[in-house]
């Protein structure tokens, strides 16, 4: 199978609100695939139709090639889910939760000791395996529902917003291991996110989705390498001024407001600093701040939607 | 399992005193004992619904409701490890009869036991049914209030139902507590209003529509619950 996942004009509406609007997507194997865009974009409502927790209002799609309206119990059988908001129960520890995970997934009695020590192994939880989930980190609760994702080894697993609100350190150590995973493990990761560093540190291939449409979907390379060009940001006190004037430069590819700044697409934006300060002192307009940026992904997705990702998508 | 006793040895010793009763064998406090058993499992039973909500608020539910089984196999487990919970209390309750000074036999706490469980099932049934419904802790705690002390009140735990002005006695007979309560005393005190198997019928038919009815509700809202 060369996909696992095929998305076919997925809609979800709720009311006169579309949330996902017919999204084709197709998520090679083995793959750790981004869905990338700003809260409210509509990341976590594809991915609860995907796991069969709400139903499509039109369009279809197939999970390990079960229809997921049609077959939602092979489905979920066949994939790992760990929610964006935390779904441990606290009077309950660790190796409880992943016993329990492993009953209602029909992992049979004799594998699953072997499993447990499996995930534990992975997760590093040590002796608090054994104590009571309210006694853990945020970071320990993350590691403890990704390995309980895991645990009746699932095709797909799915990750919505994994790092969202651990501090740094724990984020990387989570990147670390999703890498790990997905190179040790036959599974293919689709996740969510709205940290453009996160997408572009771990993805394979990212989808960048604004107010339920895929604008555009493609390794973040490829991404970045379409916009051909080092981003130059100025903040100047006649921004329209400045903003008519610069268009006439040879060397400017693209020039756009966002954010009461501009910004300037060049191809070698090192060269090009003292130029553009020239230019405009030329022009009476004074330069309150420049900045030269390469490329990332939040410039991949600025030029697509005209927003940074903080601004939101509705 | 301090409450129902509280119930038992104040109230029923209390208004016991207070008022001639001559109903049954032992007084007062002997004709509310198995009126407090009901008590207690249908607090037990339908309290327990607000556990579906508080899975909900911790978002447990939803790893619950992604698992490759079915929705009403999750009512089902609920129900019955609610039932559980309920049929422990009241077998506790029913070694204590010596308290109101009932002999206990086994052939009593066995039909007992079948009654209780029987009936816990039913009220977890609708317990589960209101959680369903709503999505907040105040919410469900408004509508048990609502629902829950008139269950209590009509079904005749601590009133015998016969000689009712006929209001009343309308609203006793629409209670499905009222026949469990009335099977409890059949079995334990060998008296009662209605046949013991027809009481034991009607409780049957209140568990089976309940159960069916939030495992039916369940499947269809959950869905679009997230």
């Amino acid at each position: 199978m060369e996909y696992i996942i095929e998305t076919k004009d997925i809609t979800k509406k709720f009311d006169d609100f579309t949330a996902v609007d017919s999204v084709n997507l197709k998520i090679p194997t083995n793959s750790v695939y981004g869905v990338l865009g700003p809260n409210g974009a509509g990341k976590t409502t594809l991915i609860s139709m995907l796991c069969t927790i709400l139903r499509p209002t039109h369009g279809s799609a197939t999970v390990n090639g079960y229809d997921i309206v049609k077959n939602p119990k092979e489905v979920r059988a066949s994939i790992g889910i760990v929610f964006q908001s935390r779904a441990l129960d606290d009077i309950l520890t660790g190796r409880e939760h992943l016993e329990m995970h492993a009953a209602l997934y029909g992992v049979p009695k004799d594998l699953r000791e072997k499993r447990l020590e499996e995930v534990l192994d992975l997760i590093a939880l040590g002796s608090k395996v054994d104590e009571f989930v309210k006694t853990y980190s945020g970071g320990m609760k993350r590691r403890l529902e990704i390995g309980r994702g895991l645990i009746h080894h699932p095709k797909v697993l799915f990750l919505d917003e994994p790092t969202l609100g651990l501090d740094p350190q724990t984020r990387e150590s989570i990147w670390e291991y999703i890498q790990r995973l997905n190179q040790e493990e036959e599974v293919t990761v689709l996740m969510t996110t709205h940290y453009m560093e996160e997408a572009d540190k771990l993805c394979d291939e990212v989808a960048i989705i604004n107010q339920g449409n895929i604008i555009t979907a493609d390794s973040p390379s490829n991404l970045k390498r379409e916009l051909k060009a080092d981003t130059i940001t100025i903040r100047v006190d006649k921004a329209e001024e400045f903003l008519e004037r610069a268009k006439s430069l040879a060397f400017v590819k693209d020039i756009f407001e966002a954010d009461s700044e501009i910004k300037i697409m060049v191809e070698r934006g090192d060269y090009l600093v003292p130029e553009i300060v020239n230019f405009a002192n030329q022009h009476n307009i004074f330069v309150n701040s420049i900045e030269l940026e390469h490329p990332n992904l939040e410039d991949v997705f600025l030029k697509y939607t005209g927003r940074t990702i903080g601004e939101g998508g509705r | 399992m301090v409450t129902p006793l509280l119930w038992l040895l104040i109230f029923g010793t209390g208004l016991g005193s207070a008022v001639r009763f001559g109903g049954v064998v032992g007084g007062y406090k002997t004709f509310i004992y198995p009126g407090i058993i009901g008590q207690t499992i249908l607090f037990t039973a339908v309290f327990s619904g607000v556990s579906v909500i508080i899975d909900r608020q911790y978002g447990f539910l939803k790893e619950i409701l992604v698992a490759p089984i079915s929705r009403p196999a999750i009512v089902f487990g609920k129900a019955l490890g609610i039932s559980t919970t309920a049929l422990i209390q009241g077998l506790i309750l029913l070694l204590l009869s010596f308290v109101v000074g009932i002999q206990m036999t086994i052939e009593i706490f066995l039909q007992s036991a079948v009654v209780i469980l029987l009936i816990s099932l039913g009220l977890a049934g609708l317990g589960l049914l209101i959680a369903s419904f709503t999505d907040s802790m105040e919410g469900f705690n408004l509508i048990l209030s609502f629902i829950v002390l008139p269950i209590f009140l009509l079904s005749g735990a601590l009133f015998p139902v016969t000689n009712l002005p006929s209001w009343l006695q309308i609203a006793v007979y629409l209670d499905p507590l009222t026949y469990g309560v009335d099977a409890l005393r059949a079995i334990i005190l060998k008296t009662s209003v209605l046949p013991l198997y027809l009481s034991v019928a009607i409780v049957s038919l209140f568990t089976i529509l309940m159960v069916l009815t939030s495992a039916f509700i369940f499947s269809r809202r959950e869905q679009e619950l997230m």
